[in-house]
């Protein structure tokens, strides 16, 4: 069968299905097992309410327990047996971890593209943000800053491989280069820097991401906080980060901790511009060089991964729940 | 006062200025891989994409067509045009313009077109703007012009051969079909599941509501890489294995804390009055979820819809994982970074046609449905955090 019809096939099955699934329990919950009539009708409805949540709940927790929590336990699981599975070696495959160069390598860059990234993205994004926010042509002008957003992360780098080609007739850097005379350079191979290289292509796509929700925030910023400064006689620097910043603080956290989260789940970057090599693996990428060939070891790649992410995760919860009272 | 005044309009100046040049910074990069891919790859190798507009120089070698001579005046003359008779007819296109030529490869620009070059003997040879030329000899030619070398303006050309080429014999046409049958059931599923269980969440009573919303945030933010491992496992052990199937799964499960986060956000902010009164009324939950609240969250499912659509489209994590490597179900992503990058690494032309391939259609869908994609964006970061 072809995967198109297959497709068409699992789009009806799966709505038709989701829906009739719906309607059919709620229809055996009200007339077969808790029925509003009999002996105890009142009772029967009640009991009907307190089951019917679930049965909207079931499908979803479903498949957030098999898609999402499962492998959560699982992967640790695995990650403590060896490469095909088959011996149990406890932490072995973290002691190898530990005891790789590249691993170290590893997760150094990705404390340089946490450290890196989240802060230049939030950073331009609040500047194109308070920029553009009196501007005629501030819309547009966002848009395109935002554009980025959707392009994939193998389209973004090969776009920014153009930019870093090594011929001057091609690639920009070596283009300005050449205009001052200066030997062409393959910015991808310059040790420690090409990380650099690597992470401005995440800063490009993810500044539209920080611009748009600052942007809401700037907007939502009390009116007379503003005239109230600019009564006071504070200029437009003040203004900005006297008044206006410390006031979408928590956004910038938020936007912050989302990129931080995304800057580690990010293998696409490095694996279409590099692949690893000249120094810049990162953690999701290093995971991917095991993952087929020694399971074990890939998944306590991603388990540690899991680990940096948990206080964020704790923090999110946290937060959620402060605004769920 | 006319202090202050000039000191704002310096000020808007100023604002103006960085604006424009921030977003021509973040636009030249993509500007540059749309130009690259309409030349072909000589013209990338001869001029950057900036000097796309422009004209460039080319040198060429010629040797001019012997039959056809005429006798003039007691002389033995050759005439035609250089950019349709030539051998390098098939390089050069209209439009074309000679600037020099000579005859001899040490100085091929030894001579203005135009001007009369001596060939010795008594011979000469004239090549002028238009690429047409006239040689004479005292002697007939005997079937044999004389050599010429021309420096000549290629105007700026544009083709969509690296479309053709990538589309049709390297594959991209058919990634692109892959992408399209893994991206639409993979948005649309997730939609309608995540839909019920936000209502749940949202205005359902129960013991334990608390704490699902807690795990949905954790869930959030579980990095993709703990599922593949024991997923792909799982897959193979019930039979699904690497397949459009089990991608479509797998989409589905990653999609969904996101959009019952998005839709439950939604819907909590739905007016009370409406759905307490339909209560009232005596519809069911059911009732009132199909009837009130899921076309009033039209707007939340639609921000869903193209978060979904976008992620799904531009994935390359879960693609390689989770469907068969072989090369009929590749997707575009994988297609670019696996094969492309390989084998044509250097065909800068082609590779710009595939990037463009991949990213025309979320381009298309963001510029079209911006709206929601911002609202979507501010539901999920800003309220919920």
């Amino acid at each position: 069968m072809s995967p198109i019809l297959q497709g068409l096939i699992t789009i009806v099955l799966g709505v038709g299905g989701c829906v009739a699934y719906f309607y059919a329990s709620n229809l055996v919950l009200d007339k077969v097992i808790f029925p509003p009539k009999g002996a105890n009708p009142g009772r029967n409805i009640n009991r009907a309410n307190m089951v019917r949540p679930w049965l909207f709940l079931l499908p979803a927790i479903l498949a957030l327990g098999i898609y999402l929590a499962y492998p959560v336990v699982g992967s640790f699981w695995r990650s403590l047996f060896n490469r095909d599975g088959s011996q149990f070696i406890g932490l072995g495959n973290y002691e190898k971890l530990a005891g790789d160069g590249t691993f170290r390598q590893a997760v150094f860059n990705n404390f340089l593209w946490v450290l890196f990234v989240p802060a230049l993205a939030t950073f331009f994004g609040l500047m194109a943000a308070q920029l553009t926010d009196r501007l005629k042509w501030g819309n547009l002008a966002k848009s395109l800053i935002f554009m980025p957003m959707a392009i994939s992360f193998v389209g973004a780098s090969l776009i920014w491989k153009f930019v870093y080609a090594n011929n001057p007739t091609i690639g920009l850097i070596n283009a300005v280069r050449d205009y001052f005379h200066l030997i062409p350079v393959d910015p991808l191979q310059i040790p420690f820097w090409n990380n650099f290289f690597l992470m401005v292509i995440l800063i490009w796509i993810q500044t539209g991401f920080a611009m748009v929700i600052l942007s809401g925030a700037l907007r939502g910023i009390p009116e007379e906080t503003v005239e109230a400064a600019v009564l006071d006689g504070a200029n437009s620097f003040q203004l900005f980060f006297k008044i206006k910043v410390p006031q979408i603080m928590p956004t910038i956290v938020v936007v912050w901790t989302t990129i931080t989260i995304l800057v580690l789940k990010v293998f696409d970057i490095v694996y279409a511009t590099t692949g690893g090599n000249f120094g810049t693996q990162i953690l999701p990428s290093y995971m991917m060089q095991y993952m087929f060939r020694d399971d074990g070891r890939a998944t306590a790649v991603a388990f540690v991964i899991m680990i940096i992410v948990l206080p964020v995760m704790i923090w999110n919860i946290i937060q959620a729940r402060k605004e769920l009272r | 006062m006319a202090a202050i005044a000039g000191q704002k309009s310096r000020l808007t100046w100023a604002v103006n200025i960085s604006v424009v040049i921030m977003v021509v910074a973040w636009l030249i990069p993509t500007v540059g891989l749309l130009v690259s891919s309409f030349r072909t790859t000589d013209q990338i190798s001869q001029s950057g994409w900036w000097d796309a507009a422009f004209p460039v120089e080319k040198a060429f070698r010629d040797r001019i067509p012997g039959d056809g001579e005429t006798q003039v005046d007691g002389k033995y003359v050759l005439t035609g045009d250089l950019l349709t008779n030539g051998q390098n007819a098939a390089d050069l296109k209209s439009g074309t313009v000679i600037k020099a030529f000579g005859t001899s490869g040490i100085k091929p620009d030894k001579y203005k077109a135009g001007e009369v070059a001596d060939l010795g003997d008594g011979g000469t040879l004239v090549v002028n703007k238009d690429g047409s030329y006239t040689a004479t000899s005292a002697t007939s030619f005997e079937g044999s012009g004389p050599r010429v070398y021309f420096v000549a303006d290629m105007p700026p050309a544009f083709t969509l051969s690296n479309y053709k080429e990538v589309l049709f014999s390297d594959g991209m046409g058919q990634a692109f079909i892959n992408t399209l049958t893994v991206t639409i059931p993979a948005t649309i599923i997730p939609i309608l599941v995540a839909a019920f269980a936000a209502y749940a969440l949202a205005w359902m009573e129960f013991p334990g509501r608390g704490l699902l919303i807690a795990a949905v945030v954790g869930l959030l933010v579980v990095p993709l890489q703990l599922a593949l491992v024991p997923l792909l496992r799982l897959h193979q052990e019930v039979g699904i294995g690497q397949s459009f199937l089990g991608i479509w799964l797998a989409h589905t499960g990653f999609g969904l804390p996101l959009a019952i986060y998005l839709l439950r956000n939604y819907m909590v902010g739905l007016p009370r009055d409406i759905i307490e009164g339909a209560k009232v009324d005596g519809a069911t939950d059911f009732q009132i979820f199909m009837k009130i609240v899921l076309p009033l969250s039209f707007p939340a499912l639609a921000s869903f819809a193209i978060f979904q659509f976008l992620w799904v489209w531009n994935d390359l994590l879960v693609a390689k994982v989770f469907l068969p490597a072989n090369d009929g179900s590749k997707v575009m992503t994988v297609k670019i970074a696996d094969d492309l990058l390989g084998s044509r690494g250097g065909d800068w032309g082609i590779l710009a046609a595939a990037a463009f391939v991949s990213i025309a259609v979320p381009l298309l869908v963001f510029f079209s449905m911006q709206r929601y994609l911002v609202r979507g964006l501010l539901a999920g970061s800003v309220k919920g955090g």
